[in-house]
């Protein structure tokens, strides 16, 4: 009982594969005959599509002729992403284009618009040429549209994705620009933060401070933290951190400018800031630093 | 592998070559804490710019070497600890309180030769 069973169900699945081949053959029967009517109407279908952009007010930071070449190759890839139902090239496609036109400031909805409207265009070209027959009209559009939504959500993704490249290379370098490591005398450094510091540009503080007494073969370093706001248990530990690996280096940390906020937060979180030397403000550190290099500072004129 | 020790004026110098096992680190202890005394030395230096890693029984040696010549009548300072080698062991907790520390050789030469003045 259960074997016949068992192999009926066996049977029932491979009816159900074969309709299923049966099927995806019919679809890409139908895959085919589109993208022949595709190429066979390039040109106008092009063309209106390029009018259509510009009457929407797409992509208003290319030129006409621009637009018009970068639809070409949009049209050309889409029909080869429909034809092959493979879409790396046209994920790379999107890539390069996205590399392209995000500098000149073309926006998101704007990619998204002008890949949708194309979907829309040949969409309206099949209507106009299965109008007499409805049911092959469905089918069309069966096959059809899971392709052009893939094709769409493939675009914006990429675009996004390029976006969000461009947008953590920019954080990155205005990172490194940051935490300046400036050496104001022989051997004493000043390191200036500005800013809210989060574990990472601690982190990235630290490496670079390190880094700095080393290069600059520095006794002294003055870590002015004026524009600071304010301070969390981690970052102040971390900072804690830093002057002791410093001493490591043979250098001696000052710190200045701790804001009375700041003062209140570590004192109350109990971070141990005895092995800290502190000053007021920069000035002070700075003679401070000078004193302990041995240097002596003298006013040689009046101020004129 | 044993850490050559150099005698230079009043102050000796111990430079490793390589990470060290706790053996040799034992060895150079009592080496060192020897020598100071029967070369009378003034100062000690201990090279560690070959060492890409600091563990806490290597930190630990350290400190108690620099304490023990301290006993003996002579100052230590360490020399050419990493930067990188330097943030992980604060990360650790192994700070090497009360020990002196300084760049390199030049430098480390530089603060006993200070200290000495200063004493006389």
């Amino acid at each position: 009982m259960a074997k016949r069973e068992s192999s009926s169900k066996d049977l029932g699945t491979r009816d159900n594969q074969a309709a299923e081949l049966a099927r995806s053959e019919a679809q890409s029967e139908l895959l085919r005959e589109l993208v022949a009517h595709l190429r066979q109407n390039r040109n106008q279908l092009r063309e209106e599509w390029v009018g259509r952009i510009s009457e929407t007010r797409l992509l208003t930071a290319m030129t006409k002729e621009e637009i018009f070449a970068e639809a070409t190759s949009v049209y050309d890839s889409y029909v080869e992403a429909l034809e092959t139902e493979t879409f790396e090239a046209l994920q790379a496609y999107a890539r390069n284009l996205s590399e392209r036109i995000i500098p000149r400031g073309v926006e998101t909805h704007e990619v998204v618009g002008i890949v949708l409207l194309l979907r829309d265009v040949l969409a309206r070209s099949l209507f106009a040429k299965y109008q007499t027959d409805f049911r092959k009209l469905n089918r069309i559009l069966d096959a059809y549209e899971p392709a052009a939504n893939r094709i769409a959500n493939t675009v914006a993704v990429g675009f996004v994705q390029e976006r969000e490249r461009v947008i953590r290379q920019q954080q990155e370098a205005i990172r490194e620009l940051s935490t300046p490591v400036l050496q104001v005398r022989e051997r004493l450094l000043i390191l200036p933060i500005i800013g809210v510091i989060d574990p990472q540009r601690a982190r990235q503080l630290t490496e670079q401070l390190l880094r700095g007494i080393r290069t600059n073969r520095a006794k002294v370093v003055v870590i002015d933290i004026t524009g600071v706001a304010a301070m969390d248990v981690t970052v102040a530990n971390h900072l804690v951190q830093t002057v002791e690996a410093s001493r490591l280096l043979g250098a001696t940390v000052i710190v200045t400018g701790l804001s009375p906020e700041i003062a209140q937060t570590l004192v109350t979180i109990g971070v141990d800031l005895g092995k800290m030397n502190t000053v007021g403000d920069l000035q002070g550190g700075i003679e401070q630093a000078e004193r302990l290099l041995g240097y002596k500072v003298v006013t040689l004129a009046e101020p004129r | 592998m044993e850490v050559p020790i150099l005698k230079q004026g009043a102050v000796l110098i111990a430079t490793f070559q390589a990470a060290l096992s706790d053996a040799d680190l034992n060895q150079l202890r009592r080496s060192l804490v020897q020598q100071v005394v029967k070369h009378r030395s003034r100062g000690v230096i201990v090279d560690v710019t070959a060492m890409d890693v600091m563990d806490s029984f290597a930190s630990r040696t350290l400190r108690e070497i620099a304490h023990m010549i301290r006993l003996r009548g002579a100052e230590t300072v360490i020399v050419g600890i990493q930067p990188e080698v330097a943030f992980a062991m604060v990360q650790l907790g192994l700070t090497l309180e009360g020990v002196a520390a300084a760049l390199d050789l030049e430098e480390g030469l530089a603060y006993l030769i200070e200290k000495f003045k200063n004493a006389d």
